[in-house]
């Protein structure tokens, strides 16, 4: 992969910082001069992990301000009504909020660093301690749930889309088009609630409830990715459409090579970007769809736990929690565009 | 083709509703969201009553005639309070769709009327938000509006809210680009007033089907976080609450889980097969119906006299009586209509005529590559001793070989043809790595061969590169390389210098030049620039409507001695040294019209 672009040689680690020196002249290469004297891999990595440092700072920011703007003193919403004011005065002494508020949003980072998220209004428990207790569960049916969206959806919608593309198989593409449709609109609530119906209610195949071994696992996994992996298989047959349409396909029929080789070696590498682009998208919503996998399954994840933050107003939980699903979702965009950018030269130089 | 510009657009309109409306996927959706509005105005008073009062006698019940879906844990009517529940679900889901849109659009605009920096600042921050799924800022907005319906519907709302502004951002921004907008600012209108008169009239149709979309799962979101308990609170019931109530029960009585779990379903299918159904009808999403096609018109049974010679076998091409038709708004159309013609060995051969004249699909048809549902017929297509005309599929690929290697390629627009994914290398080396039987090195040096020979400084370097590290006049080259892997009888350049700027365009011509006359290759030329195919051409084909109107040597040609009309036209209409620049450009349709009358 390294060096494709520029022919300069190997970048040492702090090829960054020369780069602002002379450019070296490049006689083989003059389209890639300006690129030259620095891998483009190391330059796209530091505007990339730039971006996510900025964005990380907007987000906990946000979220320090999402307590800190509300009506009501915190000391006393963390003492409930009944505390007297002497307990209030030593909660906020405690809490820090005698000091000026820019002390405050720094000792709120100081605090991160240690892994210091506050206490839960409600348990008392450090923030911290549930979400690393609770997020292993969450994590494993997320994880599952996103390996079986790409390995079903992505062949699925290119086999749909060589199949159906130019109006071939009419029927087939009706079907597709329905049952994918219906699925992908059923909320996964809904789907959860069907899947027990039809799984253990009225063929007691697959355990409903609780974390209990591998069988357990089938029910939430498959509510929480069938209409993720309907959805991809519809947009990846869309952009099989598109690509099966472009010039350059045609470039390629026009060498007569076997379908089979026009797919994966002409087609498929054109289908990666769009592709990867909108999983990063559903990966983002499987954070919401887990919610409600893990209260209709009784899942021991982070599901009861963000419900739970709402309900009773524990704003030091939902903060915690803002950040880290914030955090995550970060990182999920930054490995799918990563992702990219190992597949797809341009987005490497001409993309941020 | 037919002009559709006496209709006035409104007009066209509500045509292209009732037409909609007239699909499956249309009618379902009307009538459906009919039911759907009716089901939230009426059943709260004709069943909300019955609906929510409890019944100590009928608590738990299974199905029964008086209670088709059973009763719930306070003895009330599953179906009924699914029904009742209509209201709420479809009221809370607008509303947010509401606050959502609206914000969003005056959001999204903001950019194209603020100064210039801030207007960054915005797009900036919106695009951060699009990637935050909706869960995560109702959370984040739930701490601000509390649990309950207002709450809910604020924060859903305001999920809403990035999707809709960046949509908006980049319609705007396309829009401010134009040249009515550039025009208005010239003339000094205000930017509230280009906003209002020009921009938002352009990006409603594509906000009113994505507002439809969002009405959906704006739905379905609020059923969730009612489903959750942090939406709509008791003794207020939505679909979302019915449905975890009766999820508790799902043993019991399951009807009390499925029913409203069936109704929040339909319901969002309902509202974006309404989207889906207004798109189409707006033309924001394009539609092939091919349901209805009319029988593929039959050929001419008589081929014109002279035509009807059988091919020679020392020609390279032949083809005789060649249709192409294709399946367009209900029926068929045929761009070519009985096409007949011979190329000879090394013959150059040019096809003009004006687009839409059926030159190209002559070409693709020539080269067995009009694919599904297109369709070609003709008595012969006889490339190089085989006859294709008639072949299946199937049957062209046991002679791959033959025309990857025989027949080269070279398309109309260089930036498009070349692979963005590959590299330039592998892409021209391809055709000898297939057919040639070279293995993968030698294809390789061979293609750095042929770019050196089409006149590509440093191919080897440029080998490893990808198209778009290329120019357009380089990648035509790169183009016509690839047609040089095998031993080429016929090339086959369509429109081959039409995007290329009129220097390259000597080049390419060049390069093609040369190539033709070291292969001894024939050559099928296309273009609409008579000039050049003359110049480049001993023969020029005239095609007009899908036919063959003039064949005629390009000597003859520039002599003047034209027979039809629309050649003689042709002729005509090109501006010359002697040109009368007084008068307004001559064009074939002057011409057209003065031979007739």
């Amino acid at each position: 992969m390294k060096n494709m672009i520029s022919s300069a040689p190997p970048d040492s680690p702090d090829a960054v910082a020369v780069s602002e020196g002379p450019l070296q002249v490049d006689v083989v290469a003059p389209p890639a001069k300006k690129a030259a004297s620095t891998n483009p891999w190391v330059s796209y990595l530091t505007r990339r992990l730039i971006r996510l440092v900025i964005s990380v700072v907007v987000l906990v920011t946000a979220a320090y301000l999402m307590v800190r703007l509300l009506p009501g003193d915190p000391a006393r919403l963390s003492l409930g009504p009944e505390a007297t004011d002497e307990q209030i005065a030593v909660r906020r002494s405690e809490l820090g909020l005698d000091t000026s508020v820019f002390t405050q949003y720094f000792h709120f980072w100081e605090n991160l660093f240690h892994g210091d998220l506050g206490k839960s209004y409600s348990t008392r428990l450090p923030v911290f301690d549930v979400i690393t207790q609770r997020m292993p569960a969450t994590l494993e049916i997320s994880v599952l749930s996103i390996i079986v969206i790409l390995l079903v959806g992505i062949p699925l919608g290119m086999a749909m889309g060589e199949a159906t593309r130019g109006g071939r198989n009419r029927w087939l593409d009706a079907m597709f088009s329905s049952v994918t449709g219906l699925l992908t609109v059923a909320p996964v609530f809904v789907v959860a609630a069907i899947s027990i119906y039809m799984f253990a209610i009225t063929s007691p195949v697959f355990p409903v409830a609780g974390r209990s071994g591998p069988s357990s696992y089938v029910l939430p996994v498959l509510a929480l990715s069938l209409s993720s992996t309907c959805a991809l298989a519809r947009i990846v047959r869309a952009e099989t459409f598109n690509v099966l349409e472009a010039d350059y396909v045609r470039t390629g029929r026009a060498k007569r090579m076997q379908k089979s080789r026009l797919f994966f070696r002409h087609v498929l590498p054109n289908l990666v970007t769009p592709t990867l682009t909108f999983a990063g998208l559903l990966f983002g919503g499987l954070i919401a769809g887990s919610v409600f996998v893990e209260t209709v399954f009784a899942w021991p994840g982070m599901g009861p736990v963000v419900v739970g933050s709402i309900t009773n107003r524990d704003y030091p939980l939902v903060q915690g929690i803002v950040m880290v699903y914030g955090v995550l979702i970060l990182l999920i965009n930054l490995v799918v565009d990563l992702l990219i950018a190992a597949v797809d030269p341009r987005s490497r130089i001409t993309k941020l | 083709m037919t002009t559709l510009t006496t209709v006035a657009p409104a007009t066209r309109r509500i045509r292209s509703f009732v037409h909609q409306m007239r699909t499956p996927t249309g009618a379902i959706a009307v009538i459906g969201t009919v039911l759907l509005v009716g089901l939230a105005i009426f059943a709260p008073a004709l069943w909300g009553a019955e609906a929510t009062e409890v019944n100590v006698d009928l608590i738990a019940q299974g199905p029964s005639p008086e209670h088709l879906l059973g009763t719930d844990s306070a003895g009330r009517d599953i179906l009924l309070r699914t029904l009742v529940a209509a209201r709420t679900s479809l009221m809370y889901g607008m509303l947010a769709t509401l606050i959502g849109v609206s914000l969003g659009v005056i959001v999204g605009c903001l950019p194209s009327i603020l100064p210039p920096w801030i207007g960054r600042l915005v797009t900036a921050v919106v695009n951060m938000l699009v990637a935050f799924p909706a869960l995560l800022l109702v959370l984040f907005l739930a701490v601000f509006f509390g649990q309950g319906a207002t709450g809910a519907v604020f924060a859903l709302g305001l999920a809403i809210v990035p999707d809709i502004a960046r949509l908006c951002q980049t319609m705007t921004a396309s829009v401010v680009g134009r040249d009515f907008v550039s025009a208005a600012k010239v003339l000094g209108v205000p930017r509230t007033a280009i906003l209002f008169r020009h921009i938002i009239p352009s990006v409603t149709d594509v906000i009113v089907v994505n507002a439809t979309m969002a009405a959906a799962s704006s739905l379905t979101a609020m059923a969730g976080l009612s489903f959750l308990g942090i939406g709509l609170q008791a003794p207020a019931y939505d679909w979302g609450r019915l449905l975890s109530e009766g999820l508790a029960r799902m043993y019991v009585s399951p009807a009390a889980a499925l029913t409203p779990a069936i109704a929040v379903t339909l319901a969002g299918i309902v509202l974006t097969m309404l989207g889906d159904t207004i798109g189409r009808a707006l033309g924001v999403t394009p539609v092939i119906s091919m349901r209805k096609l009319a029988g593929l018109p039959s050929r001419s049974a008589k081929p014109e006299p002279d035509r009807a010679v059988a091919p020679q076998p020392e020609n390279v091409l032949s083809v005789r009586d060649l249709h192409v038709s294709f399946p367009a708004l209900g029926k068929w159309v045929t761009p070519v209509r009985g096409v007949s013609f011979d190329i000879a060995r090394g013959e150059r051969v040019g096809i003009v005529g004006e687009s839409g004249s059926g030159k190209s699909l002559t070409a693709l048809a020539v080269a067995q590559l009009i694919e599904y549902p297109g369709r070609v017929e003709a008595d012969a297509i006889a490339f190089d001793g085989v006859d294709y005309a008639g072949m299946s599929e199937r049957e062209v690929t046991t002679h791959a070989a033959d025309l990857g290697l025989k027949m080269s390629m070279v398309f109309q627009d260089p930036m498009s043809s070349l692979n963005p994914s590959l590299r330039v290398g592998p892409q021209v080396a391809e055709t000898a790595f297939l057919h040639g039987g070279a293995i993968r090195t030698q294809a390789s040096d061979q293609a750095t061969d042929r770019l050196a020979e089409v006149g590509i400084q440093n191919p080897k370097m440029r080998a490893r590169q990808y198209p778009f590290q290329f120019s357009g006049g380089m990648r035509q080259r790169a183009m016509i390389a690839m047609g040089l892997m095998g031993t080429p009888k016929l090339i086959i350049a369509d429109e081959p210098t039409t995007a290329l700027d009129a220097t390259v365009q000597r080049t390419v011509m060049q390069v093609l030049d040369r190539v033709a006359v070291e292969h001894g290759s024939a050559v099928m030329f296309i273009s609409h620039d008579i000039a050049l195919v003359t110049g480049f051409c001993e023969r020029v084909l005239v095609m007009y409507h899908g036919e063959i109107v003039e064949d005629i040597s390009s000597a003859d040609l520039v002599a003047g001695s034209a027979v039809h009309p629309y050649t003689k036209a042709l002729m005509a209409s090109i501006p010359t040294l002697t040109t009368d620049r007084s008068r307004p450009m001559a064009t074939v349709a002057d011409f057209m019209k003065e031979d007739k009358s």
